[in-house]
C-alpha cells in the first residue's frame, strides 16, 4: 500500500484541505463499516502538512472539529503573511521556511513505507500559495525526486480581486512548467458556475424525487466542520470530491485498478504538456440504485460537456492529447467500452493518439452515489486560459504596474518576470503547433521495410 | 507430468485464478460421461498436473503469483482460500508496495532485476515440489507495465535457468480502443522480448472475448469477470489431459509439448513471387493446428475438413500440420466438445495494427521520455519494431 503526503498552503490550499480531509474521513467512516478497508484510507493520506503565512485559517482549524486529526507537529505558520505577493512567500518566506519546512516533510516521508506522491494544493493568485507553494516544489523535488509531486492550482478567474493576481500566476507557473509532474488546473468561477447550476436543479423541484437534495458534493451533512454559509464551502467540496477520486483506485479493489504513477505515464507524453483538465460527474444524487444504462451513458457525456470541466475550457472542440476515465461503482467494463465508442466520433484526438484513452473501473463508488466519473483531459482547451493570463500580465507589466514591490523584495530581479513569460509563451507555443495539426488529415508514417 | 503457472500483474492474477478454478471444478464435476476407472485417471492426471497436495487434503495450486501492488494478489489468495476446494500456496506470491505505472521499462528493467533472486527462488520451489516438470506457463497482459514487463523478463530467465524445459506465455491482447495510452509501445516491447525467450504465445484478444460473452452468450453488461471465465473455459479445454498415442488411461500427454515453432523445409522457401491470383484467400493459412475433443463419439468424429491443403501454406503437407488429441471423458459437463489450437495468419491484422499505432506514436517521440527515464532507449524501440515487422512479413508470405 503506498502513501501520499498532502501539503495544503496558503488560505485557499488550507480551506481546500480541510474539505478534502472532511470528506476522506466521512468516506473511511461509510466504509470502515465493513472493517475491511480501515487499512486503506488510514495508511494512505499518512500526513499533512499545513503551511500559512498568516495564522487566521490555521487557527480555525486547530480550534474546529477537525482539530484531532491534525497535530500541530504538521504545522508551519507565520503572522505577517505575504502580502498577495508572489516574491514575499517564494523568496522571503522560503528561504525563512525552507529548513523547517524540509524538516516537516522528511518527518512525513519516515512514517511512509512507501511513499508514492506529493499532494500540493493551493492558489496561484496569492503570495503565500503561490510564492511558497511553488518554492517547495523545487524543494521537493530535490530531496524526494523519485516521489510524484501532484499540483492542484487554483487559478484566479478574470475578476479577481487581488490585482497583482496575473503576476503572481504567471511567476508560479513557471515554477509548475518545470517541476510539477501533473497539474490539475482549476478555476473559481467554473466551480461557481457549476454549483449555481446545482442549486437551480435542486431548488426547481423538476427531478423531484429522483434527485437527493444533498449530495456529497453540495451538502455538509455529517460533516465535522459546522455549516458555514461561506461561498466558497461548496466550491471547495468539488475539489475535495476531486483529490478524493483521483486516488480511489488506488485505495480500493476494482477490476481494473489505476495507481497515481500510472495518470502520469499515460496523459504526460511530453514533460511539459502536463496540465490536466479535470470533470467529474454526476454532481447530485439519483434516488435510483439500480441505474438505468440511459443514466449511466448521461454520466460519460456530462465529463465532456462544458459545463462540468472544473476550470473554463471546451475540451470537445480542441483537441485531445490523452484522457483517463475514472470510474467508480457498478459500472463494468462493457459499459465503459460503449460510451468510448459512442463518444468517440464526437471528440478529437492527435493524430500519434487516435485511441489514448486511458481507464479504470473502482468497484467502491464514493459515499451518497452509486456510482461516479472522474474524467482528466490533457487537451490543448487550457490554452485559452494561459493567453488570457499572459495578456492580463502584459497589461500591467506594460505599465510597470506595482512592480517595485516585487523588486524590492531581495533576489527579485526584472528577469525573474520575462523569464516567467517567456516560460509560458512557449508553453502557449507547444499547444498551438498542436492545435495546428488538428485539421490536418492523419498520415501513417511509412513502416519499416524488412528484407527477407 | 506437472506444470508450473506464473501470474503476473492484476490481469495475469485476476485470470490465472479463474483457470485453476476452472481446472479443478471440470476434474471434479460428476458428469464425466466415461467410466469411474476413466473420471479417476483424468482427475488425477489433472491434479498432478496442476494442483500439489497438502496435508488436510486441500490441494495448492503449483502457481506463483507475482504483482508489484498488493491489492489484487491478496483478492485472488483469498478468494482461492474462501472457495474451500483448493487455494494458493501460503508463501507462493511476491508482492511488492507500488506498481509499475503501466510502464514497460519500469517493470523490466527496474522491478524485474531488483526482485529476480525473491521470484526465481519462489518458482524453484514450485519446480522442486514436482516429480516430473513439463514446463512453464506464464499468464500476462501486454498492455500494463508488470504483467508486460515482468512477465518478459521472468521469461527470459527462466529460459536461462531451465533451458530445457518448454515454456508456453499466455498473452492478453488488450482491446483496441485503450485500456492504457502506452499499450502499444508495451505490447511491441513485450512481444520483440518474448519472441525471443519463449516458446509459445498463446494469444486470447479482449475483444474477442468480449465479442463472444456480448453476442454468443448474450451477457448484456459485461465485466471482466465473465470475460475471464470465458478465457478460462477456453484454456481449461486446451489443458486438461488427453489420452497420449498409447490410448486410454494414459494420460501422458505433454500439453506443452507440442512442437509450435514449425521450421519452414531445409531447402529453403519458396521464391517470395507475387502471390499466384487463383489463390481464392477464404482461410488464415495455417502453419500448424492442433484439435482438441472431448466427451461422446470422439473416436468417430470426422475430421477430414482440417486435413484439406487450402488451410496450409504450400510448403507444409497437411499430415504434418494437424494435430488431434482425444478423450472420452466430457470438459466442464459438455457432452462433446472441440477446441482449437491455431498457429496460422490470424494474428496478422492485429499485430500490423499494434505495430503501425505504436510506430505513428513513435515517429512523434511521445511518451518516450517516460521509458528512456528507465534504460529503454529508441534503439530498443528501433530493435523492437525490426522484429515485429519480420514477424508479420513473415505470416504475411505464408
Amino acid at each position: 500500500m503506498t502513501q501520499s503526503v498532502v501539503v495544503q498552503i496558503g488560505q485557499c490550499g488550507n480551506q481546500i484541505g480541510c474539505c478534502f480531509w472532511d470528506l476522506a474521513l466521512r468516506e473511511h467512516a461509510a466504509v470502515n463499516q465493513k472493517g475491511i478497508y480501515d487499512e486503506a484510507i488510514s495508511s494512505f493520506f499518512r500526513n499533512a502538512v499545513l503551511i500559512d503565512m498568516e495564522e487566521g485559517v490555521v487557527n480555525e482549524i486547530l480550534q474546529g472539529p477537525l482539530r484531532d486529526v491534525f497535530d500541530s507537529k504538521q504545522l508551519i505558520t507565520d503572522i505577517s503573511g505575504s502580502g498577495n505577493n508572489w516574491a514575499m512567500g517564494h523568496k522571503v518566506f522560503g528561504s525563512l521556511y525552507q529548513e523547517q519546512i524540509l524538516e516537516k516533510l522528511r518527518k512525513s516521508a519516515e512514517h511512509c513505507d512507501c511513499l508514492q506522491c506529493f499532494f500540493i494544493i493551493h492558489s496561484m493568485g496569492g503570495g503565500t500559495g503561490s510564492g511558497l507553494g511553488t518554492f517547495l516544489l523545487k524543494v521537493l523535488e530535490d530531496e524526494f525526486p523519485e516521489v510524484y509531486r501532484f499540483v492542484t492550482s487554483i487559478y484566479p478567474s478574470s475578476e479577481d480581486d487581488v490585482i497583482t493576481s496575473p503576476y503572481n500566476s504567471i511567476l508560479a507557473m513557471k515554477e509548475l512548467n518545470e517541476h510539477a509532474d501533473c497539474v490539475l488546473p482549476i478555476d473559481n468561477q467554473s466551480l461557481f458556475d457549476i454549483i449555481s447550476k446545482i442549486d437551480l436543479v435542486v431548488n426547481s423541484g423538476k427531478l423531484d424525487t429522483t434527485v437527493k437534495p444533498k449530495s456529497l458534493v453540495t451538502s455538509s451533512a455529517g460533516a465535522l466542520k459546522k455549516q458555514h454559509k461561506k461561498p466558497f464551502d461548496a466550491m471547495n467540496n468539488i475539489v475535495a470530491n476531486l483529490l478524493l477520486n483521483l486516488t480511489s483506485s488506488a485505495r480500493f479493489e476494482g477490476s481494473l485498478n489505476m495507481d497515481l504513477n500510472e495518470i502520469s505515464m499515460n496523459l504526460v507524453p511530453f514533460p511539459q504538456l502536463h496540465y490536466l483538465v479535470s470533470s467529474l460527474t454526476p454532481l447530485y444524487t439519483l434516488a435510483d440504485v439500480n441505474i438505468p444504462p440511459r443514466r449511466l451513458d448521461q454520466m460519460f457525456s456530462d465529463a465532456f460537456s462544458k459545463d462540468h470541466q472544473l476550470m473554463r475550457a471546451d475540451p470537445k472542440h480542441s483537441l485531445y492529447l490523452a484522457c483517463a476515465l475514472m470510474v467508480r461503482g457498478n459500472v463494468q467494463i462493457s459499459d465503459l467500452r460503449r460510451n468510448i465508442e459512442r463518444l468517440k466520433p464526437s471528440l478529437r484526438f492527435v493524430s500519434w493518439n487516435q485511441e489514448g484513452w486511458k481507464t479504470s473501473l473502482c468497484s467502491v463508488p464514493p459515499v451518497g452515489h452509486s456510482h461516479s466519473l472522474l474524467a482528466l483531459a490533457n487537451n490543448t482547451c487550457v490554452k485559452p486560459t494561459f493567453v488570457e493570463l499572459r495578456e492580463r500580465f502584459m497589461r500591467l507589466y506594460k505599465k510597470k504596474a506595482h512592480l517595485h514591490h516585487y523588486l524590492q523584495v531581495e533576489g527579485m530581479e526584472e528577469s525573474c518576470f520575462t523569464e516567467a513569460v517567456s516560460s509560458l509563451s512557449a508553453l502557449i507555443q507547444e499547444y498551438n503547433q498542436l492545435d495546428a495539426t488538428k485539421s490536418m488529415p492523419v498520415a501513417d508514417i511509412p513502416r519499416l521495410s524488412i528484407a527477407m | 507430468m506437472s506444470i508450473v503457472t506464473v501470474q503476473l500483474g492484476q490481469c495475469g492474477n485476476q485470470i490465472g485464478f479463474e483457470v485453476f478454478d476452472t481446472l479443478f471444478s471440470d476434474s471434479h464435476s460428476s458428469q464425466g460421461l466415461c467410466s469411474k476407472r476413466e473420471n479417476e485417471a483424468y482427475q488425477a492426471s489433472c491434479k498432478e498436473r496442476f494442483f500439489s497436495e497438502e496435508e488436510n487434503g486441500v490441494p495448492i495450486a503449483r502457481a506463483v503469483l507475482v504483482d508489484m501492488e498488493p491489492k489484487v494478489i491478496n483478492q485472488t489468495l483469498s478468494k482461492a482460500a474462501q472457495s474451500g476446494r483448493w487455494k494458493y500456496g501460503q508463501h507462493a506470491y511476491f508482492c511488492q508496495k507500488q506498481g509499475s505505472g503501466n510502464n514497460w521499462a519500469y517493470g523490466y528493467s527496474v522491478h524485474g532485476p531488483r526482485h529476480e533472486e525473491s521470484i526465481m527462488n519462489l518458482i524453484q520451489k514450485e519446480v522442486e515440489k514436482c516429480d516430473s516438470l513439463s514446463g512453464f506457463f506464464i499468464i500476462m497482459s501486454m498492455a500494463g507495465g508488470t504483467g508486460s514487463g515482468i512477465g518478459a523478463f521472468v521469461t527470459q530467465n527462466l529460459q536461462d535457468h531451465y533451458a530445457h524445459s518448454l515454456k508456453m506465455n499466455q498473452i492478453i491482447w488488450p482491446y483496441g480502443t485503450g485500456e492504457v495510452i502506452v499499450q502499444n509501445y508495451n505490447s511491441i516491447l513485450t512481444l520483440s522480448h518474448l519472441y525471443r525467450s519463449s516458446d509459445a504465445l498463446l494469444v486470447h484478444e479482449n475483444d474477442a472475448v468480449h465479442k463472444i460473452c456480448a453476442k454468443l452468450m448474450n451477457i448484456k453488461q459485461i465485466s471482466f469477470s465473465d470475460i475471464n471465465q470465458v478465457l478460462a473455459h477456453q484454456l481449461g479445454s486446451v489443458f486438461q489431459p488427453v489420452y497420449s498415442a498409447e490410448g486410454s488411461f494414459h494420460y501422458r500427454r505433454n500439453p506443452l509439448g507440442i512442437d509450435w515453432q514449425v521450421r519452414p523445409p531445409i531447402s529453403g522457401l519458396p521464391p517470395l513471387g507475387k502471390m499466384p491470383l487463383n489463390k481464392e484467400l477464404h482461410f488464415n493459412t495455417s502453419i500448424a493446428n492442433l484439435a482438441i475433443l472431448r466427451g461422446k463419439d470422439v473416436q468417430s468424429a470426422d475430421l477430414e475438413g482440417f486435413k484439406d491443403p487450402a488451410l496450409y501454406t504450400s510448403w507444409l503437407e497437411p499430415v504434418d500440420a494437424f494435430n488431434v488429441w482425444k478423450t472420452q471423458r466430457a470438459f466442464s459437463k459438455y457432452e462433446k466438445s472441440a477446441s482449437l489450437v491455431s498457429n496460422s495468419q490470424f494474428l496478422v491484422k492485429p499485430l500490423d495494427m499494434i505495430v503501425g499505432k505504436a510506430w505513428n506514436m513513435f515517429a512523434s517521440k511521445a511518451y518516450l521520455h517516460q521509458y528512456t527515464k528507465f534504460g529503454i532507449e529508441e534503439e530498443d524501440f528501433l530493435d523492437s519494431f525490426t522484429l515485429l515487422e519480420q514477424v508479420v512479413a513473415s505470416y504475411y508470405n505464408l
